[in-house]
């Protein structure tokens, strides 16, 4: 734990020194997305790496997290922080309804089941017009930025410490008491229930964290393009990401999705800069079914297997 | 199974028709010929799937999901990288003339796809409850173990049901793109119709399919002309959210 703390702090102290060296904004403009890819793979990873439920919906509680920061900017001119916090209670309220849903639903109606509420609320979004419906809605950041100077920075170093608090939630879970629970529930629910696991509220608490930290990483969103409109916000592409990043790093550990986030997401930006972003896309897909397939337990289960080969 | 690139293939069936029709071939003809080939297709996946995941038996459940997850993307972006993003037509005879039928004209294209696709659902009715190997798929999804005792092998059913679930996509996605332009994006909002049609009419039902198919039909094209084309896309995945809390046994279900 107290290792941990530490690594999580000299991280912190390493971003916010990064400006002193790093000059160009691309790099952060960059990071920033791969910073968000952490958080969201991390996240759902929570409930679907640990619990066994595979949510088909991150773009749901992302976009909910952007508009509901967008609606109280646009509304009350509420600073950033108030932004994200507001984000993640109205996502975790959305994960604590589908939350809900693993009462009747199980595999793959459950997935089903979240990709309906992410179309659904694209549809509502769609028609509403006070956040722009369709058309989108161009954002004005604030003229003055609390730090770093630039705003890019700034929200660079906002998603670090959205990053942090995650992977540190869901390590927090996966060691716990909690974490042995969600494990048990995926791996036998009815057993799990008889041997005295609270199934119900492990998985509300597992789908109410998981969603509220979907939120957090989409409120800033917004601010970071100065636009927001449903159609990217909503993408297939949040939960392809979300679902192939913890699959290929290795959903078992907390290491896992960070590893797969880092990875797949420089990749992808890679390829968006030097091909085309529908490639970029396209990679995602081929290294899922790739990883599904040969390698089940990701990139730290390929470690795991080498290791114990190399010390026979 | 999880088999949520079936969508997907349906759309890939409308885009295959697409190419033939585009060396002159009646698109309906296109359909029944893609039949055999997207059988083969079939096969071939759900023997990669076995032999990857079920064979195994090592926690299938989440990786499958994802699996077919995966296989649907890449058909999607495939299509959007050889295609375009664009809506893509075919021409045929009976497309753009219409019936009449006193005061109502009826476009021909829509009773051609119309009556293909309750033959379709006919022929396929049968044989699920006629045919030795028809009442064998029906039972594998009950019970396996008994199929098994019964001495005939659940693994090749569900890889003849896979094939032939694949084979019915070609066909369909012909009368898809009879029907209206196609675009590769279409697989979305056909995972929410074939799986609210498929919950609602409870799963194996195939004369609920009808029902289902009719009434989320018609509530489709209620919402379109009293909220606006852009309330549709919500209306497939509503019912279905709706019936998967409240019966997800589904309306003919036991």
């Amino acid at each position: 734990m107290l290792r941990f703390a530490i690594g999580a702090l000299g991280v912190l102290g390493l971003v916010a020194a990064l400006p002193l060296v790093v000059h160009n904004e691309y790099w952060f403009f960059a990071g920033y997305v791969v910073l968000q890819l952490i958080v969201l793979a991390t996240a759902w990873n929570i409930l679907g790496g640990y619990a066994g439920y595979v949510n088909f919906g991150t773009g749901a509680f992302f976009a909910v997290g952007a508009y509901t920061a967008v609606a109280l900017y646009k509304a009350f001119a509420l600073p950033l922080g108030l932004q994200i916090l507001a984000g993640a209670a109205a996502s975790g309220l959305l994960g604590f309804g589908v939350g809900m849903l693993t009462l009747r639903l199980r595999g793959i109606f459950f997935s089903i089941a979240t990709i309906a509420v992410a179309i659904v609320l694209e549809t509502v979004v769609l028609n509403w017009h006070y956040v722009g419906g369709a058309k989108g809605l161009p954002i004005l950041r604030p003229a003055e930025t609390p730090f770093f100077g630039s705003y890019t920075v700034w929200l660079f170093f906002v998603m670090t410490v959205i990053a942090v608090i995650a992977v540190g939630a869901a390590r927090y879970v996966e060691t716990s008491w909690i974490g042995r629970g969600l494990r048990a529930i995926r791996d036998n629910e009815g057993a799990a229930e008889c041997s005295g696991v609270p199934t119900l509220k492990l998985k509300l608490a597992a789908a109410t964290l998981s969603g509220a930290l979907m939120g957090a990483a989409g409120a800033p969103y917004a601010q970071y393009l100065s636009f927001i409109e449903p159609t990217s916000s909503f993408s297939l592409n949040h939960a392809v990401n979300a679902l192939a990043m913890p699959i290929i790093g290795g959903m078992g550990h907390w290491m896992g999705p960070v590893i797969g986030a880092v990875l797949l997401g420089t990749l992808q930006q890679v390829v968006t800069v030097t091909v085309s972003s529908e490639v970029n896309v396209l990679v995602v897909g081929v290294m899922l079914v790739v990883f599904v397939v040969a390698a089940p337990e990701g990139i730290l289960g390929l470690v795991k297997r080498w290791k114990k080969a190399s010390s026979k | 199974m999880p088999q949520v690139a079936h969508p997907a293939f349906l759309v890939m069936g409308a885009y295959a028709t697409y190419m033939l029709a585009g060396y002159g071939i009646d698109p309906l003809l296109a359909g029944l010929l893609l039949m055999p080939v997207f059988f083969v297709f079939g096969l071939g996946v759900y023997q990669f799937y076995y032999s990857t995941f079920e064979g195994r038996g090592s926690d299938q459940g989440l990786r499958g999901i994802a699996f077919f997850f995966g296989v649907a993307f890449i058909v999607q972006v495939g299509l959007i990288l050889a295609f375009g993003v664009d809506q893509q037509l075919v021409d045929a005879s009976y497309i753009g003339s219409s019936v009449e039928f006193g005061e109502m004209r009826v476009p021909q294209r829509m009773l051609v796809a119309f009556g293909v696709a309750l033959a379709l659902t006919a022929v396929l009715a049968l044989y699920l409850s006629r045919t030795f190997t028809g009442r064998a798929i029906k039972a594998v999804a009950q019970d396996e173990g008994a199929l098994r005792l019964m001495g005939a092998n659940p693994v090749r059913i569900k890889r003849w049901a896979f094939g032939i679930a694949t084979a019915t996509c070609a066909l369909a996605g012909a009368l898809l793109i009879i029907v209206g332009p196609v675009d590769p994006n279409l697989d979305r909002l056909y995972i929410g119709r074939t799986f609210c049609v498929v919950v609602l009419a409870g799963l194996g039902s195939m004369s609920g399919t009808l029902v289902a198919g009719l009434i989320l039909g018609i509530a489709e094209s209620i919402v379109l002309s009293t909220a606006g084309t852009s309330w549709a896309p919500a209306v497939a995945f509503g019912i279905l959210l709706v019936v998967l809390g409240v019966r997800p046994a589904g309306l003919f279900g036991r």
